[in-house]
């Protein structure tokens, strides 16, 4: 048993390293257990490519003010309210910090994304996106003097008389004790813990697509709430898009997505449409979709467009099965024949004389006499060649964490802080995020908690 | 056709990159890849050149290998350039000194020897090895005659072989965006090109030798660069003073030959030497190994004959005077005579690429899917 640190940081993301280098900064002696090897390093940040922030005023990067007040309310727009209203108006309010915060630990930005400029007020981009970002901290991590373990898994924490005492790091032997301080919690969600998942979702799960790293298997969660942390937001919750099917079972990313939805119908796999493709465009369909095919028979679904349609939504990375015509198409999607080119037929009907695609608004051109309808964009598929994609729910994260309150110490269930034990990330987004979600506010949470976890631990650490 | 396999691997990549655009700050393949769809043969052939191999995507990518997506850009794109560079060379047979350097090596190095024999049996060793002074002391070692010819011959030949191929680049590379071009375009590109805006990584620098961003790898090629042009002006007034003013050389140290050339001369030994010494410790991942091999021959030709140069005019009083400077012909003869066949060629593709590049973003256009 060794203590050679004031404060062991439990994961390798943005969370994570935010507090190693607020921590650090402080002047302590600071441990980060990242439990992936090197080349996967950062959790699901590597997947990110920008940051929710306020600011009074636009600027080079930033097309115009964000107001924390409007930020609040774009938050409370998708969540239906945070959990914990407090602890949303902190990580909006200190968001404003963070562009400043992260410049002067090296990020570099860019202009939003081509496709991406209905962000460009409120999200700002780092450049080359999360990978690139974590390079950036890790290099500065190094710099600075912070120790880095990777491959290293922490499976159990030792806390007594509501300290922490001790991290457990697995190895060959069992396990080793690394004492510290105080500890801070980033090691996030359970969505990559198919069994986990089982347990709320039956077997549909092993239909699940999970989007970000394999690692994120909630064994830092459990051993929380094996210590008595309460938990907070929904088990069952995660949030999930529409991905290809033909995505890999962990780690696709972004570029697995599909924005095929609302440019022509959806079918289930008994070739039925099932929900209106129509309602949405940005920001609902992309957060509804993951769910909704998690709800069909198999979890799977298929996008289906015709030659109009097809050069209008991001260039997919699998090529979609394509055919001349419908009877074609369904065999080489395992669809009867018969029933597809029966529920085109009836859509085609209640969609005729609707000519122009127009995407910039919800434009109105919807179904006539045809449930469930189709309320926008309903052009008829009748332009061959005819495309399909196939779909399966890709979850982004999961919702549920442990409780925290304003220094991101984790709370016990009789509310009681563990008093050197915090949490930030993923981990306890729950207590902000309870549905939906609003672009680039995951990071701006981790960076919020993991930066205030960072310093809290500092300060408990204080020699 | 060997480069098949290339190309069909590279559109494959490129697609995903498409689907994901985290990149496209970086540098204009990215952006030159979202006006496109699919990425056929001359789509990547054009993107290969347009490529400053700076690695930051390779750094930035959450695809790399061992990422079932293998997305390795850099390497990809290297591997087709130097089947672009074999592609558009001529003649076919010495076209095969991209991919096998001891072609290029053997070429140099049988022009450099051919040139010191011919020295050797031509000059008479009382003139090769005796102190030289005084105007047309060089000629008094190697006739006037036979530089200039020898020189004007191989000069002109690399010129016309890289029009060939470049004539082969533009034709080849001609996509579905209309393109008309204007004084402008050509200004941001030859303003790009000169300038290695896009060895910056967007910004923090070039990742290179490895995953930390500098700027090392600017510095050294713009000291390559201006080393060699600076050079190229320097021999060129010494060719007007003798040839339109009638003053031969060797001409004083304050004269703007020697001054361009001295200066010329250090700053490419030091940018040459830089860039292999950075390139011996550079990551080998993101690397096409054929590539490496033409940039090594390249630079150190280059080198050597900066450091001939020198010495040529450091040691011009001294006895040491003629078997210097034949050395130091013999060194120019092999830079030219690889000039087409090696390196230097990425001078000729790098800045047509981002003319076409230019020409292409100024057009109105969409990002596809949007």
């Amino acid at each position: 048993m060794s203590e050679n640190y004031d404060v062991i940081v439990v994961g390798g993301g943005n969370a994570a390293l935010c507090a190693a280098l607020a921590a650090r900064e402080a002047g302590r002696r600071v441990l980060v257990l990242e439990r992936s090897p090197e080349h996967a390093r950062g959790g699901n940040t590597r997947h990110t490519r920008n940051i929710r922030c306020s600011h009074a005023a636009g600027d080079q990067f930033f097309s115009g003010p964000y107001s924390e007040e409007e930020h609040l309310q774009d938050l409370i727009g998708v969540t239906g309210g945070p959990a914990n209203l407090d602890l949303a108006k902190l990580a909006i309010r200190e968001s404003s910090t963070l562009p400043g915060w992260m410049s002067a630990h090296g990020v570099h930005w860019q202009q939003p994304l081509a496709g991406t400029l209905h962000l460009g007020r409120t999200n700002r981009w780092f450049l080359g996106g999360g990978k690139a970002l974590l390079n950036t901290y890790y290099l500065k991590a190094e710099r600075m003097g912070i120790e880095v373990r990777y491959d290293a898994l922490v499976d159990d924490l030792v806390i007594e008389n509501n300290r922490f005492e001790a991290v457990r790091l697995k190895n060959e032997n069992g396990g080793e004790l690394i004492r510290a301080r105080a500890v801070v919690v980033a090691a996030g969600g359970y969505e990559a813990n198919i069994e986990w998942l089982k347990r709320h979702w039956g077997d549909a799960a092993d239909n699940f697509i999970i989007r970000g790293t394999p690692y994120n298997d909630g064994t830092l969660l459990a051993a929380l709430m094996k210590h008595g942390a309460k938990s907070i937001g929904d088990p069952k919750g995660f949030h999930a898009i529409a991905v290809d099917a033909r995505a890999p079972k962990f780690d696709g990313g972004i570029v697995t997505r599909l924005d095929v939805v609302p440019f022509g119908i959806v079918v289930n796999r008994d070739a039925r449409r099932f929900y209106d493709e129509g309602e949405e465009i940005w920001p609902k369909r992309y957060a509804i979709w993951g769910t909704l095919i998690a709800g069909q028979p198999g979890q799977i679904a298929y996008g289906i467009v015709d030659a109009k349609a097809i050069d209008r939504f991001l260039p997919p990375m699998f090529k979609p099965y394509q055919a001349d015509t419908l009877e074609a198409l369904a065999p080489q999607l395992g669809l009867d024949p018969a029933t597809f080119v029966n529920t085109v037929t009836e859509y085609n009907r209640a969609a005729a004389g609707n000519m122009e695609l127009r995407m910039e608004k919800l434009d109105g051109n919807c179904t006539r006499g045809l449930a469930p309808a189709k309320s926008n964009w309903a052009l008829p598929i009748d332009h061959p060649p005819y495309y399909g994609l196939p779909l399966r729910p890709g979850i982004t994260f999961t919702y549920m964490g442990v409780e925290v309150d304003e220094c991101a110490r984790v709370v016990d269930q009789s509310g009681q802080a563990f008093q050197n034990v915090f949490a930030a990330g993923e981990i306890m987004s729950g207590n902000i995020l309870t549905k939906g979600y609003l672009g680039g506010f995951g990071l701006t949470i981790g960076s919020v908690f993991g930066r205030l976890a960072g310093r809290e631990a500092a300060e408990i650490a204080r020699a | 056709m060997p480069g098949l396999d290339i190309i069909q691997e590279a559109g494959r990549q490129l697609v995903i990159c498409n689907a994901c655009r985290y990149c496209e700050g970086y540098c204009p393949v990215f952006r030159a890849i979202e006006t496109r769809r699919d990425f056929k043969q001359g789509d990547v052939f054009y993107l290969s050149n347009l490529c400053h191999d700076c690695r930051a995507c390779y750094y930035a990518c959450m695809y790399t290998p061992p990422h079932e997506f293998a997305i390795n850009i850099p390497q990809i794109l290297a591997k087709s350039r130097i089947e672009t560079y074999r592609r558009w060379s001529w003649p076919d047979f010495l076209g095969r000194a991209f991919k096998n350097r001891s072609v290029t090596v053997f070429l140099a190095t049988g022009l450099a020897a051919l040139v010191a024999v011919l020295a050797l049996l031509f000059i008479p060793s009382e003139n090769l090895y005796a102190a030289h002074l005084g105007p047309g002391s060089f000629y008094e070692v190697v006739p006037y005659l036979a530089m200039v010819a020898g020189a004007l011959i191989l000069f002109f030949y690399g010129i016309a072989v890289w029009l060939r191929g470049g004539a082969r680049f533009w034709s080849e590379t001609r996509s579905a965006i209309n393109e008309r071009g204007n004084w402008k375009t050509l200004a941001a590109a030859v303003g790009a090109a000169l300038g290695l805006r896009y060895l910056k990584g967007g910004g923090p620098g070039c990742f290179y030798p490895d995953e930390r961003p500098s700027s090392v790898r600017r510095v050294y090629h713009s000291l390559t660069f201006w080393g060699l042009t600076s050079d190229f002006v320097s021999t060129s007034l010494a060719f007007v003073y003798q040839d339109f003013f009638h003053i031969l050389p060797p001409y004083s140290l304050t004269s703007a030959p020697v001054i361009l050339g001295s200066v010329g001369g250090v700053a490419l030994l030091i940018g040459t030497c830089g860039l292999i010494y950075y390139k011996l410790q550079s990551d080998r991942e993101p690397e096409a190994p054929a590539a490496s091999g033409m940039d090594y021959v390249f630079l150190v030709t280059l080198g050597l004959t900066a450091l001939t140069g020198m010495l040529t005019l450091i040691l011009r009083a001294t006895t040491a005077m003629g078997s210097i400077l034949v050395l130091h012909l013999a060194c120019i003869a092999a830079l030219f005579v690889t000039a087409p066949y090696g390196k230097f060629v990425h001078a000729v593709y790098r800045t047509l690429a981002l003319i076409r590049y230019e020409t292409e973003q100024s057009q109105p256009h969409h990002s596809v899917g949007h």
